[in-house]
Formats: C-alpha cells, structure tokens, sequence
C-alpha cells in the first residue's frame, strides 16, 4: 500500500508538484528574494569590495594594479585639497542639515494651519524636491552668474547689497553660501513635509488640556508639539545627513568644487581623481570616507526606527 | 463673537503672509529659468534691463534651436527608455521580495531585510567608480544599457520598503481566507494581495521613475557619447560650450527636460505627498 502511495505521488504531473513546491513559504520565500539578492551581490557588495581593494592599491585606469597597503590615505592627508574637502564636507553638511531643520519646522507648522489652497501651497512647496536636481541646480548657476546674477540685481534695487554685489561662484565663501543655499532648497520640502506629518498625528486633546490649563503658543510649541515630534524630527535628520553628506550633484554643476577646492566634497573630489586624472585607487579612497558617515546612519536607524517595524 | 471670528481670520491671513517667503523662494527659480528661456538674447544680455520681467517680445528662438540644433530628442529618448525599463524591472523585483519579506517565514528572512535597509541608505556617489569598472566588464561601458542595470540597485532598495509597508496593511485573514478555498500563495499574492496595494504600487512607480529620470552620477560616469547620455547629462554637459550666448537654451533645456516629471506630478501630486512621509517613515 506504502509503496503504491510512493507510486502515485511520483507520478503526479510535474505542474501539480511545482505548484505544491511553490506554496511553501521555505521555498516561495528565498525564490522571491532571489533577483534582488542577486542584485545586491553583484552590483552593491561586489563593487564595494572592489572600492575596498582600490582603495589599498595602485590602481590606475587601464594599468594592472599592486597593493600598496595604505599609501593612498596617507597621500591624501598630505593633500591640501583633501584637507579642504575633508572640512568643507562637514561645514556643508553641518549648515545644510542645521537650516534645513529650523526652516523645515517653521515651514511644517505654517502648513499645519487652516489654508485656503492647502493643496496648490503644499504642490509649490514641495516642487523643488521632485525637478531633476542637476537641472534646476542650472538654475541657480545662471541666478548666480557673475555678470547677470539676478540675486544681485535684486539685491542692489532692494539696498542690501553694494554694486556690482558678490562674485557668488568666484569667492571662497560666497561660494560656499551658495552651494548650502541650493541644498537648503533643494532638501526643505522634505523637511516640511515629513514633519508635518509628524504635527498631523498629535493628538488635538493635547493642545486643549495645555491651553486650558494656561499654557501660550510658545509654551505650547515648546512643551507639545517639539518632543511630540521628536522622533520625526531624528529619523528626517538621519536621512538628510548621509544623503547632504554625500552630495554630488549641486556641487558638481554650480561650482564644480572650485573656486580652489573651497567646494569640492568627498563625492566630487573622488570623481575628479578617480576620472579626470585616472588614479582610481585614491579616487576609492575618498569615496569610503563616506562610510563611516552611512554606517553611523544605518546605526540609529537600526537602533531608533527599525524597533517598531520588527 | 464677531471679534473672535475677525481674530481668526487675521490669524489665518498672517500665516499665508509668512507662508510667502517660503513660497517664493520655492518656486523663484523655477519661474527666472523659465523667463529666460523666453527672452530674446538683446534682452538677457542687457544689464540694464530688469531681469524680473519680460519686457521686449517674448520669443521661442531658444527652443528652436535646442530641438533642432542639438541632438536633444536622442538624450529625452534615451531617460525615457532607461527610466521606463529600469522602473518596470525595479518594481517586478521589489514587488516579490516585499511580499516575501511581509509575508513569508523563511530563512534567514530578517537579515535579508535589514541588507534592503542598508542598500536603500547606500548613496550613488560611494560606489560609482568600481561600479564603472563592473558596467566595464560587463561590455556596457558607454552604453545606456548600463544605466538600465545599475539604476535598480537603488530603486529596488527603495521599492521593497516602501511596498514593504504597503503589504503589512492588507489584512491577513483576507489572504488566509483565499488560501484556505484553494487558491495558491502566487495566487493569493496576484488576485487578493496586489490589488489592495495598488496606491502603494503607484506610489512605488512614480518614486522610481522620478528617481531614476533625475539621477545624474551614474549617468555622468557610465555614459559619455552624444548618442547614449540622458537629458541630466546632455543639457549639463553638451550645451555649455565656453561662449557666452547659451544661457537661453541652456534654459530651454532644463525646463523641457523637467517636463516629463511636471507632468507626472500635477497629476500625482498626493501619492508624492503620502510616499514622500512613507518611505522615510515606515
């Protein structure tokens, strides 16, 4: 009888087994995984591993590579350039993030008023977020042109600024200004958005208790709604420094890191070298400099966001 | 009663004026980029003239010459090919391995999910120089198809969160009922599970198609002939020439080739809302 159900079983059409196969969760679960892990492996962990050997190595576009240990960081530290680039990086991100954070609360709590055109002010808001950075970044290289900066015409007719005003893109610091200016911009309405999702979930019964009890608008902003939102307030923090930390675009098309490196951030500092001279191993080199930043963020997340969904 | 009413209104009306500001500097760009795509060169180049306004005629010769003179079509051609296959593919993917992740008991199933989280925070601008010696060896180098390969390692990250979350708010005993009449995981996963996470899966696609329609570094580094690049790279790249004279196409270029993603977001604009607070928040 036994051997007869073996019989039966084995002589079930192979689409009938496939389908049982295919309802397990041990064996649906690793086939669904599969194309992304196969993707991850090959195109993010691989290449990364390569950066790490870069980075120890000689390596120089088209030229077999050796390994010369850590040779690379200890040329790029005798680098004025990198030196630059290794403060620039944290003065940018530093500023972007810290105005970022003030204007994205101000921003978040306007919008959390009563509006005539919620819909049309949140859409304008949020617009600069969604245009193509490197295009909209053209922008804002014309705005700050040094012949026809608009920013300056206005500027002048308003009395703020002496004529001709500022060479934004040709001064040390200026420059600086207004590539965190563009950031600013480009990353605000992430900032107010995911706030004020954040304010939207505060419970009203919160307020009417504080303003029963006495308590100001100010007092209300302070006591309420800030450590309300606080959780928010670290995962949009988090998210926004790796990604200003690792900015690439803004820089590369309003100033390219110039004038003298006074821009430049590990990302384009890393194409610079890496592409434009060929020296692909120190180029790698700058690259991981971003790494422990994206570990640091990977950390908290893990130990702050991550508790809830799992 | 009637003071109380014209505090509020007064209330309301102070906050659109500080809302001004804001809005300004929003959308002040966006609106010189397109004037000065519309001005005659006599004007742009005038530095007495007020560059706020258009006030001689208005003309469209900087287009013109942007679509006929420059190889622009090819580079809108190429985004939208590597941005329509790489969102399909993204999403194929990312699709199957939320629900896996969502779903399904398996082994090793929470590492695998916190390798998405990490690879959904891995910036582009980290491993953009070996991944050109990976698209190299691949026989991709210069190619658009390269952009095509290496655009999901970041939107299927991005997708099997954001769906991740999507699929945690079906119900289970709704697909446990369809399980128990018969129907098959796929089955199940097809008919029951997909369809009720349809905002989520719009919400997936046009994050991935803007992300990849406006993605820059990789474009940049993988792609370098006129034929290949994307419209990022042709308006950044070919039209800046050294002389002086190309503002108004440069202009022109920017603002078409932020159309595409104009036109997606007047019509989605709440899925870019809710996405937006989703990816970051779940």
């Amino acid at each position: 009888m036994a051997v007869g159900n073996i019989a039966v079983t084995a002589r079930l059409p192979l689409r009938v087994r496939v389908r049982e196969l295919l309802d397990r969760e041990q064996v649906l679960g690793p086939l669904f995984v599969t194309p992304a892990l196969f993707l991850l492996v090959l195109l993010v962990a691989y290449p990364f591993c390569m950066a790490l050997y870069f980075a120890v190595s000689n390596a120089f576009i088209g030229r077999p590579s050796h390994f010369v240990g850590l040779r690379n960081f200890v040329n790029l530290w005798q680098s004025d350039a990198f030196r630059q680039t290794f403060q620039n990086a944290f003065v940018f991100t530093g500023s972007a993030v810290a105005l970022k954070l003030v204007l994205g609360i101000s921003l978040a709590v306007l919008l959390n008023q009563q509006l005539w055109f919620k819909r049309a002010i949140r859409g304008a808001i949020l617009l600069p977020w969604v245009i193509p950075t490197a295009l909209s970044t053209l922008g804002w290289w014309w705005m700050f042109n040094s012949l026809y900066s608009v920013v300056n015409w206005t500027g002048i007719a308003l009395g703020i600024m002496d004529p001709p005003g500022p060479n934004w893109l040709g001064q040390k610091y200026y420059a600086m200004t207004a590539v965190v200016t563009v950031n600013v911009w480009r990353g605000l309405p992430f900032f107010a958005i995911t706030i004020l999702a954040g304010l939207v979930s505060i419970p009203r019964e919160l307020y009417e208790a504080a303003e029963a009890d006495g308590a100001g608008p100010v007092a209300r902003f302070w006591l309420i709604t800030l450590p309300m939102i606080k959780p928010v307030l670290a995962i949009v923090v988090l998210f926004s420094t790796i990604f200003t930390f690792s900015d690439f675009n803004i820089v590369y098309v309003l100033t390219n890191g110039g004038p003298i490196n006074s821009t430049h951030l590990f990302a384009t500092l890393a194409r610079q070298v890496g592409l434009e001279t060929g020296r692909i191993g120190e180029g790698a080199a700058i690259s991981l400099y971003l790494f422990p930043a994206l570990m640091f963020v990977v950390w908290a997340q893990l130990s702050f966001v991550r508790r809830q969904v799992y | 009663m009637a003071s109380m009413a014209r505090r509020r209104l007064a209330g309301k009306i102070a906050t659109h004026l500080a809302l001004v500001p804001f809005l300004v500097f929003a959308l002040f760009p966006f609106y010189h980029m397109a004037l000065t795509s519309l001005k005659q060169d006599r004007e742009l180049y005038d530095r007495h003239a007020v560059p706020l306004l258009i006030r001689q005629a208005p003309t469209l010769e900087h287009y013109a010459k942007l679509l006929w003179d420059t190889p622009f079509f090819t580079w809108m051609k190429n985004s939208l090919l590597v941005t329509l296959l790489s969102t399909t593919l993204s999403l194929v993917i990312g699709t199957v391995a939320a629900y896996a992740l969502a779903r399904l008991k398996f082994f090793a199933v929470g590492s695998f999910g916190t390798a998405i989280f990490v690879t959904y925070l891995v910036p582009t601008s980290l491993l953009f120089l070996p991944l050109a010696q990976v698209v190299n060896w691949l026989g991709l180098a210069d190619s658009k198809w390269a952009l095509v390969v290496t655009y999901p390692t970041f939107l299927v990250p991005f997708c099997t969160w954001l769906l991740m979350g999507y699929f945690r708010t079906v119900p289970k005993e709704v697909e446990e009922c369809a399980l128990v009449d018969g129907a098959t995981r796929i089955q199940a996963l097809l008919r029951i599970v997909l369809p009720i996470a349809v905002p989520g899966l719009v919400c997936a696609a046009l994050f991935a198609f803007t992300l990849s329609w406006n993605e820059f570094i990789y474009a940049l580094t993988f792609t370098s002939s006129s034929e290949e690049i994307t419209a990022s790279v042709g308006i950044t790249s070919e039209l800046i020439r050294g002389d002086i004279y190309f503002w108004g196409s440069l202009m022109a270029g920017a603002v078409l080739g932020s159309v595409p993603i104009v036109i997606l977001y007047v019509f989605f604009l709440d899925y870019y809302v809710s996405g937006l607070t989703a990816g970051a928040l779940k």
